[in-house]
């Protein structure tokens, strides 16, 4: 099954490069990592999505806080969590089949974002899902490029992801109050 | 106060506490090296920088302390790699300070460039690269706190050569701000809660302790958990001291050349409880058919460590002394006599196949030799091993009634780990009798290191069971390679007259009735000591699990009458 987790870890050099290292080292199967900035200069936020059961979840969680520079992970499956990813999908398109294109890209709130003379660029930002219908409508039309960014998350309102680590997002006590589930 | 990158480096150091480094320097780290001139810190030179990490490591098994190994760039920087990924693997607390090129030339190729936090990054807790002086103090103070704290383990501090010339305002840190490092110490009262109930519950249960248990401190907790419960105690390799073997509950060593009644008591246990070890493969056996009725409890630092060989009932996150001084009142008192009886059978079949029960065949054998150290060294030295039979006959003959005395390379089961281990040990406690028992195989790898320890005056007393073979991988070969010898017979120099060589009294042993005097005569000579026993070149340990096989699937030591 698919998993969502994003991370905060501390903004500093080879920090992605560590997160990377771990994945290859102990063999995790990742679909997407992406990587961004915060609301705060001094924290990255990456979003990590992997196939797996719950252990394999929980293993890859308790590897990430073992990296120093890993502050907060949460895990936001079947969650309240407003999850996307962006696609620009470059579509073969003569003139007379710019309109059909068009149309389609309305019915799933995307963008053409530029015309060439034989092909158009659609963006399109939603869950994977919606992105994926998408992308087999423009199939059929030839598809000359596409670029994903990866899914990003958050959770509404204010409540947080699922914690399972001890001692997560908090100081090492933590755990007496957040954690009700680690595999029980 | 103004001071350079190099001066900071060792008023941490001094202020952590550092004594003795162990290292080798070069280029790329000599303004390091002139500044050590100023500060009370012993330096030893090494002869291969492999050397100084497996002595710092060697050191902080046998202290409790953060062993320092320091190198130069480039080839300097990679030679520590198999003494890091050893320290990894055992989670022991080293810091190792490593030169490197000037910032500006990072990515250059410059001479004696190499990416060492790159090449590190999976084989140390965690890594720093200095680039400029006021980083300096922070990156120590973070390295020695992360080194020591929650599991311990390796921390490499790259230091670019700018940042140890150029001068920076000096303020030691008070505080270390790590918002991402948290190890956890307590459990919650509710696990602690599920894991009574368990021990309630239990017939046959088993304490299986590991390094863990040395390393938090919980050697007494320990005990009365064992005792309160009635419950024997297995041990890893690098547990081994955690409950003197001479306690009656103790049922030794545990695992692939284990006793063969604390597998047996694992495998028909109905209850584990995990104390500081990791489940691995060498004590697992095949996971599949691993405890197959035992509820299991696991008490573990390292969240990570949990579920993954082997899925638990009740994990207990924390420090190990912690959690079992908040356990241990929640529990009463159980007596499991029918359990302990039943061990105690199994235990007296491998009495009778026991290599002591031997007749005296005139035989030299690694087992007798160490069984004699035991008895002559009152079972109170420091026992550093390479890697191999001889490690195996030192844990299971060797007694250890004592934590922080078995100084072996067991994760990484790292070959020429003993001479360097056991000089780094002997700076730990210069008021302790330090054996190294070695192999033939493995103390040539790291055999120069003997310059060091005359050059030291180390008061190292080696032992090196001579079989002319590699020999655990000989038996290996005997068992399940048809016999076929490939590369493992083996040509040593003379060692008597290499350790002579050095200026250090040496002496051969052949036969049985001259081992207990050689011993003596080490013990009463001052300085390094060399004795070779030169033993059954054929003998195999047991019992053995082949790798992979059910737990209690052992090959045992024939019997002989
Ligand atoms: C650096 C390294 N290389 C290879 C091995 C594989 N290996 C494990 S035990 C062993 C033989 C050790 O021989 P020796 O040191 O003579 O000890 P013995 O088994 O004969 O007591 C070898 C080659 C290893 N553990 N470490």
């Amino acid at each position: 099954m698919q998993h969502t987790l994003f991370a905060l870890v501390e903004n500093k050099p080879g920090v992605l490069n560590r997160v990377a290292s771990l994945f290859r080292r102990r063999n995790f199967n990742i679909e997407s990592l992406n990587v961004g900035q915060t609301e705060s200069p001094e924290i990255s936020r990456m979003t990590i999505v992997m196939d797996g059961d719950e252990r394999d979840v929980r293993i890859v969680e308790a590897n990430l806080y073992k990296l120093v520079n890993v502050i907060d992970v949460q895990e936001v499956t079947n969650r309240p969590a407003v999850l996307r990813d962006l696609a620009l999908i470059k579509v073969r398109a003569a003139p007379e089949k710019r309109a059909e294109i068009a149309n389609l890209a309305s019915i799933f709130r995307a963008n053409i974002v530029d015309v060439a003379p034989d092909s158009v660029i659609v963006e399109i930002t939603g869950t994977e899902d919606k992105i994926e219908s998408l992308v087999e409508l423009l199939r059929p039309m030839g598809i000359l490029e596409m670029v994903r960014t990866g899914q990003v998350a958050m959770m509404r309102g204010d409540q947080p992801g699922a914690r399972h680590t001890p001692g997560a997002g908090n100081n090492g006590n933590g755990y007496h109050k957040q954690n009700t589930e680690y595999l029980n | 106060m103004k001071k350079t990158g190099a001066e900071i480096l060792w008023e941490c150091l001094v202020r952590e506490g550092v004594e003795v480094v162990f290292g080798y320097p070069g280029g790329a780290i000599m303004p390091v090296y002139d500044a050590m001139l100023e500060y009370p810190v012993h330096h030893v030179l090494v002869r291969h920088e492999q050397g100084a990490a497996h002595m710092a490591d060697g050191y902080a098994r046998a202290s409790g302390k953060v062993g320092v190994a320091m190198a130069t760039s480039g080839p300097g920087a990679t030679n520590l790699v198999t003494g890091i990924a050893t320290a990894m693997m055992d989670s022991s607390p080293i810091v190792c300070i490593t030169g490197q090129v000037p910032v500006h030339l990072i990515g250059g190729d410059a001479f004696q460039e190499t990416d060492v936090t790159g090449i590190t990054l999976p084989i140390t807790k965690h890594n720093y690269l200095i680039t400029s002086a006021d980083q300096v103090a922070r990156v120590v103070r973070e390295a020695f706190h992360i080194a020591r704290s929650g599991r311990p383990g390796p921390v490499l501090i790259d230091f670019c050569k700018n940042a140890q010339i150029e001068e920076t305002e000096f303020e030691y840190p008070e505080e270390i701000e790590l918002p991402g490092y948290r190890p956890p110490t307590r459990a919650p009262r509710a696990d602690l809660e599920k894991a009574v109930r368990l021990i309630e519950e239990a017939e046959r249960p088993v304490i299986l302790a590991g390094h863990g248990v040395l390393m938090s401190g919980a050697m007494e907790e320990l005990k009365m958990l064992a005792v309160k419960t009635q419950t024997p105690v297995a041990m890893t390799l690098l547990g081994l001291g955690a409950l003197p073997a001479s306690h009656p509950l103790s049922l030794g060593m545990m695992g692939m050349h284990g006793e063969a009644y604390a597998n047996n008591a694992i495998q028909n246990a109905d209850l584990l409880i995990a104390l500081g070890m990791r489940f691995d493969d060498r004590v697992t056996g095949n996971l599949r058919t691993y405890a197959p009725r035992a509820r299991k409890i696991h008490v573990e630092i390292d969240p990570s460590e949990v579920h993954k060989n082997v899925v638990v009932d009740v994990p207990l996150i924390g420090d190990l002394k912690t959690v079992l001084t908040d356990l241990i009142p929640m529990l009463d008192e159980y007596e499991h006599e029918e359990w302990l009886a039943q061990i105690d059978e199994w235990k007296q079949e491998t009495e009778q196949r026991s290599i002591m029960a031997w007749p005296d065949d005139g035989k030299l054998y690694t087992a007798h030799a160490i069984r004699a150290l035991w008895e002559v060294t009152g079972g109170d030295s420091i026992v550093a091993t390479g890697v191999g039979q001889h490690q195996m006959w030192a844990a299971q003959y060797y007694h250890f009634d004592h934590p922080y005395r078995l100084i072996t390379s067991g994760g990484a089961g790292t070959m020429g780990f003993g001479l360097p281990a056991a000089i780094g040990a002997w700076f730990a406690h210069k008021d302790k009798e330090v054996w190294l028992v070695d192999g033939d195989g493995s103390f040539q790898m790291t055999q120069a290191e003997l310059s060091t320890a005359v050059q030291e005056g180390a008061n190292i007393k080696i032992a090196i069971m001579n079989n002319h073979f590699l020999g655990m991988v000989r038996q290996w070969q005997e068992f399940f390679f048809d016999k076929r010898y490939a590369a493992t017979p083996l040509t040593g120099p003379d060692f008597v007259k290499l350790a002579e060589a050095h200026g250090i009294p040496a002496r051969r042993v052949t036969k049985p009735e001259d081992v207990r005097g050689a011993i003596s005569f080490a013990q009463e000579t001052p300085g390094p000591v060399l004795v070779e026993f030169v033993v059954e070149k054929e003998e195999a340990v047991y019992p053995m699990v082949p790798s992979g096989a059910d737990l209690d699937a052992m090959i045992r030591r024939p019997i002989r009458k």
